[in-house]
């Protein structure tokens, strides 16, 4: 018996490691979408519709088809005798929805018509010279609108323009059914209440505007019958099997790659139609094929998020004990459905319990179409605009009984002895403790001080607010039987000769630090360095099944994913280090990883290193009884439940009285994501989902004209927060483990931009209370609180 | 993002600029920083057959000061101009209006004379220019023009400048007591409504004024109302009264997303006091 | 089809001839021409920043910038920031303080506050917000991209 002289290994987890991405990186050493180039490369171009609702009349691509170098000119009509329409990730009844536009456009920047050419300027030229002629039909902007008999339709089949109807949920609906059954208790809340409040509130359309557009190179080779498809995604075994689905080939062939993916944010979620015409183009046109986005068809065509519209109603005592809610929710979502559309806003009615415990609930959805960018998945997907609507509506009770705002909230949490705990929404919430974190804002923040400094400030004549919201959100994404795409993950570990280890996961990062986090947790398990792990994830030839990364999910799924892949090849390294104690009788049992070696439990002496024994199981003679050699292990996880994580924001905002002109002061964020894995990575989350969330409440919106036109197309009208219109975030947690998966982290993806944005809009109301204010509308646009103080006579 | 296909000749001297103009007729257009031309290519909303490049003239180059008088050359970027220990002395406005257009990257590459050549409706220099009543120098076929700043803009993205002719650079008067102030459009950073005032004083009192704004309007331009009121006004005690009717005496006002017009107009006022007092504060 | 133009420009060291279309983009001329991807477009109307090279020293987006343009320039891309071996204090900084999260944004933003340090070699946080003002991160929120900076800012005042 040996003992290695290896140093001891410091615990991993919990700690802040830095990123094992950033190298490569911070060097331009990283390889994109747009940084693929193949032999004989061609490129595509898209023509759009500069219309946003209109029948094609005709299309002329004879000018593009003569220029030099134009390989393909094809129109919508002629490509869908190569593609289908493209499939959908939900239940919901949806119109057929082709890549290119057949015959009607319905919004400005669908495609027409696509070039294939030499290079990307050439392409553009081409795609410029294409002359399409619509009859243009009346546009439909506004969902209210839209829903109104006699309103121009979008869809036949589809009257009204209504995508789902009153789809039901809450106290006394058949969860089944998604219909009332006897839902009477809620009306009886309401007449009997002491309080009423009643808003209508709008979740304004947002672009996700990940940094990176997005991108797809395509390669189908012809004999072999195979394509390979790079794109920009979130969830590249998904493209996998929808790409293959569409081209009429198997999984077993396709290959899909996501390469280094420049943030996500949910709008790579969705597989678009620009992924499906690269393959179909690459096999017609015999070459590879790239298309890169141009932000601008990146704010016309990448799905936007929320857009939806409450009618919000809360009845309460007088007390503040609040004792129903009522929402009335409208989704504008677009034009069309893509993968998850009609999914996302059923998460906001699910999730309005809160963090409170509602007697009795209803929400009640309805989805509309109109001539706009379709929408899905954005940061926080559904919860966000949930969480907004009563965390408003909470804060305005709270005004209306002159109480604080974190005394109304403590009086109506969710006790932490009743978790699990079952919501009137139908969902079970697996762990909370919310007063501690609620107690550790107000700490942090220094509320009192905070109340005192807004109070002296506007003394001065100055109009300050501030504001606190509570959210809780629902992470983790899985079981099967919640998540279209399927509920699990899979991950795969296995130890090398010389005991390195390779492990790979479906969960597919984009900034996330998977590299990194997952390391760690193998470091730990098999107690060996860092640097002897390597992470693996983003290409289907390599990771055999994944789901991929969204809805905070790749550590609370794919992270126990690997842990159980890991348990299992550690088990069969200590069945190999038994076999080889050869002098000695030990039972893998006893065996535990410590420092480089696999040992007896409290006798180092008994022992062999990571290495020997990852040497042995590749050459094991003897081949131990019932085993087989190798170390290679797989695992599916699927959690029991989602995970809900909860926190509290604080915020300070000042309002500069004769421009409107709003200024975050302060940003004070204590989140709760059960365990963390790597505390720096988990803040850096945070950091970036606050200032999403600020971005929403204070600066950026979608808009379109009445004709269906978009006004904020590039970031020349989109206002995207800048590191000088932010202050530095004062973060802090609490810890609050999840029993559904082995590591007891929840996931904190999204967490910052659920609760920062009704966070910031309360402390704006606050500021103009004195001004007999109760509600602003998002985005906090210096004219529209400058009219709210005009309206007032600019005195408070 | 892909600008059409143009012809590109660059210029080895103003004269050579010249001639090259006058040959490539309406097609041809200047490039010098390149920084309002070439994101109106990109989004193939100018399609230029011919660029001429005048961007490395030394001839356009250079801020000097004779008898009082400022000089600038067309070609200084906002970042040199921003960066000039003259300017802040002698001139201090220019400098720190300069010291905030766009961003880092456009002001190293950005150009005074582009900037006023192209006149976006929402550009801070115009606005400088006009309230110094500076002069800008023009140079064509027949030799040198001279044009005052307030003459010099006309309407959206119009200024008084032949197809064959370049700006060469800009002159003004120095002048401490002068100040610009901004409401900054926060996506693209342009001046929703920006206003420049140039004060004469007298120890607190004002004996002329220029004041101008940028942003509100199709272009920049004079508030005289302002200019008249604050003539004899104590500063700054006087500067509320006098810029109260500033945005009512507009013609027309721009519109958009980030400001109505009521809003633009109520902007104007409240950015020309804060012109005044600031400048009147330099005394 | 336009004439092309024939350049020289140094980059990152290295003389780099050329005949280009007049129309191309320095950014697309370091990434198709000469490989070096790690500049990258964000946007087609040059607000984020994601293309900021270094041109004689200078900050500049280098899609707002014809190749044609920087004839007889210097330019530094972020694969000639690191020293032989040795990363730059901003690179060291950026990874030292997690300043990155996709990445995409970053050899812009590391090559923008190259420019603010030479500039200011001890700026405060505000002068840093302001600093990196041109250029657009969707994933730190900037916080640890300041922090990032602060780091290098100090490391370089000791060297």
């Amino acid at each position: 018996m040996t003992i290695a002289d290896g140093p001891a290994l410091p615990k991993l987890i919990g700690e802040r490691v830095k990123r094992r991405e950033d190298p490569r990186l911070i060097q331009g050493q990283a390889t994109y979408v747009d940084d693929i180039k193949l032999p004989g490369m061609l490129h595509l171009a898209f023509k759009r519709s500069d219309i946003a609702h209109g029948v094609i009349k005709s299309i002329d691509t004879s000018a593009a088809a003569e220029m030099e170098g134009v390989e393909l000119v094809i129109t919508g009509a002629e490509l869908a005798e190569h593609l289908g329409p493209m499939p959908i990730g939900t239940p919901f009844p949806a119109p057929d929805h082709f890549s290119v536009a057949t015959d009607k456009v319905r919004y400005v920047g669908e495609p027409v018509a696509v070039v294939v050419a030499e290079d990307r300027y050439l392409a553009r030229d081409a795609a410029d010279a294409i002359e399409v002629e619509y009859e243009e039909l009346p546009a439909v902007v506004d969902p209210e609108v839209a829903m109104e008999p006699g309103s121009a339709t979008l869809h036949e089949g589809f009257e009204r323009n209504i995508a789902v109807e009153s789809y039901w949920g809450g106290t006394g609906v058949n969860p089944e059914t998604a219909q009332p059954e006897d839902d009477s208790a809620v009306d009886a809340a309401f007449e009997e209440a002491d309080v009423l409040v009643t808003q209508r509130m709008l979740n304004q359309r947002l672009a996700p505007n990940a940094m990176e557009p997005r991108g797809v190179v395509a390669q189908y080779e012809t004999g072999r019958e195979y394509l390979t498809v790079w794109s920009a995604t979130q969830n590249p075994h998904i493209l996998r099997t929808l790409v293959a689905a569409m081209m009429g080939l198997g999984e077993h062939q396709v290959r899909a790659v996501a390469p280094e993916v420049g943030g996500g944010f949910g709008c790579k979620i969705n597989i678009y139609g620009e992924e499906y015409v690269a393959a179909a183009l690459s096999r017609l046109a015999g070459a590879p094929v790239k298309w890169i986005e141009d932000r601008t068809e990146a704010f016309l065509t990448t799905t936007h998020g929320r857009d939806l519209l409450g009618y919000i109603d809360l009845a309460a005592k007088s007390d503040g004990t609040i004792t129903g809610l009522k929402a009335r929710i409208i989704a504008d979502i677009g034009a069309y459905e893509v993968l998850l559309t009609a999914m996302i806003p059923t998460l906001t009615g699910l999730m309005m319990n809160g963090v409170y415990r509602l007697p009795v609930v209803r929400h009640e959805l309805t989805e509309v179409f109109t001539n706009k960018t379709p929408t899905d998945a954005y940061r926080g997907a559904g919860r966000p605009e949930g969480l907004y609507f009563l965390e408003r509506a909470v804060d305005m009770l709270a005004r209306e009984l002159d109480m604080d705002p974190a005394e109304i909230r403590r009086k109506n949490f969710v006790p932490a002895d009743e978790f699990p705990f079952a919501t009137q929404s139908g969902l079970v919430y697996d762990s909370g403790n919310y007063e501690p974190c609620l107690d550790k804002a107000l700490e942090v923040a220094d509320w009192q001080g905070m109340l005192a400094e807004r109070d002296a400030a506007r003394a001065e004549g100055r109009i300050v607010g501030v504001g606190l919201s509570f959210y809780v959100e629902v992470c983790g994404l899985g079981p099967s039987a919640v998540v279209p795409t399927g509920g699990w993950e899979h991950s795969g570990v296995t130890v090398e000769r010389g005991g390195k280890v390779t492990a790979t996961t479906g969960a597919s990062p984009h900034g996330q630090g998977n590299e990194t986090t997952f390391a760690q947790m193998l470091a730990d398990h098999f107690s060996i360095p860092l640097e002897d792990i390597t992470i693996l994830h983003g290409d289907t030839s390599v990771v055999k099944q994944g789901i991929g990364t969204f809805g905070s999910r790749s550590q609370a799924v794919g992270g126990a994913a690997l842990i159980s892949a890991a348990g299992k090849a550690g088990d069969k390294m200590k069945q190999f280090a038994a076999a080889l104690m050869t002098d000695q009788e030990v039972s893998p049992e006893d065996l535990v990883f410590e420092d480089g070696r696999i040992q007896v439990e409290g006798a180092p002496e008994v022992s062999k290193t990571f290495a020997e024994v990852a040497d042995f199981a590749y050459v094991p003679v003897p081949l131990p009884p019932g085993m087989e050699p190798g170390v290679s292990e797989e695992s599916f996880f699927e959690p029991e439940n989602n995970t809900y994580p909860f926190g509290c924001h604080i915020s300070m905002v000042e309002i500069d009285r004769e421009t409107g002109e709003p200024r975050l002061l302060k940003m004070v964020a204590v989140d709760d994501c059960g365990n963390v894995i790597n505390p720096l990575i988990v803040d850096g989350q945070v950091h970036g989902g606050l200032a999403q969330g600020i971005g929403q409440a204070m600066f950026e919106e979608v808009v379109y004209d009445e004709d269906g036109q978009p006004v904020t197309a590039s970031f020349m009208d989109y206002v995207m927060p800048r590191a000088a219109d932010l202050p530095a975030f004062e973060l802090d947690n609490t810890v609050t483990p999840t029993p559904v998966n082995p590591l007891g982290a929840k996931g904190v993806g999204e967490a910052g931009t659920i609760g920062s944005t009704p966070c910031v809009v309360n402390a704006a109301v606050d500021a103009l209370a004195p001004f007999g204010v109760t509600h602003i509308e998002m985005p906090l646009r210096p004219e529209r609180l400058w009219r709210l103080i005009q309206e007032n006579g600019g005195q408070s | 993002m892909i600008p059409t296909a143009f012809e590109y000749r660059k210029a080895g001297s103003v004269a050579e600029a010249l001639t090259l103009l006058q040959e490539g007729g309406p097609e041809a257009k200047l490039l010098a920083g390149g920084h309002s031309l070439i994101p109106m290519m990109k989004q193939r909303l100018a399609e230029p057959g011919l660029l001429i490049d005048i961007g490395g003239l030394d001839e356009l180059r250079g801020i000097q000061e004779t008898d009082g008088e400022i000089a600038i050359g067309a070609a200084m970027t906002h970042a040199e101009i921003a960066a000039s220990d003259l300017l802040r002395a002698q001139a201090p406005i220019v400098a720190e209006t300069a010291a905030n257009i766009g961003d880092a990257q456009v002001r190293n590459r950005g150009t005074i004379g582009g900037s006023l050549a192209h006149a976006d409706p929402g550009a801070d220099l115009p606005a400088v220019m006009v309230a110094l009543d500076a002069t800008i120098a023009l140079l064509g076929p027949n030799g040198e023009r001279k044009v005052q700043a307030e003459d010099f803009f006309q309407d959206i993205l119009t200024v008084d400048l032949g197809e064959d002719e370049i700006v060469t650079g800009v002159c003004f008067q120095a002048c401490r007591s002068a100040a610009y102030a901004k409401l900054e459009q926060r996506a693209s950073k342009f001046a929703l409504v920006g206003v420049a005032a140039a004060l004469s004083l007298d120890g607190g009192t004002c004996s002329s004024a220029r004041v101008a704004v940028t942003g509100a309007s199709s272009h920049a331009q004079r508030l005289s109302g302002v200019e008249g009121a604050l003539a004899g006004a104590s500063l700054p005690d006087g500067a509320a009264s006098a810029a109260a009717g500033a945005g009512e005496a507009l013609d027309f006002v721009n519109e958009d997303l980030h400001g109505s017009e009521e809003y633009r107009r109520a902007m104007t006022a409240v950015f020309t006091r804060r012109a005044i007092e600031a400048a009147a504060g330099r005394g | 089809m336009s004439e092309p133009v024939p350049i020289t420009i140094n980059v990152n060291g290295r003389k780099r001839s050329a005949m280009v279309e007049a129309r191309l983009l320095l950014v697309h001329f370091l990434r198709e021409s000469l490989n070096l991807t790690g500049t990258h477009v964000g946007c087609d109307t040059s607000q984020c920043g994601a293309c900021t090279v270094l041109i004689d020293g200078h900050s500049a987006k280098s899609c707002t910038v014809f190749a044609v343009q920087a004839d007889g320039a210097e330019v530094q891309t972020i694969e000639g920031l690191a020293d032989g071996g040795e990363l730059h204090p901003l690179q060291d900084g950026f990874w030292e303080e997690h300043g990155l999260q996709c990445g995409y944004c970053t050899p812009g933003m590391i090559m923008s506050a190259v420019n603010l340090l030479e500039n200011n070699p001890a700026p405060s946080e505000a002068e840093i917000r302001e600093g990196i003002s041109g250029n657009l991160c969707r994933c730190t929120g900037y916080q640890h991209i300041v922090n990032a900076i602060q780091h290098a800012a100090e490391r370089m005042a000791q060297s």
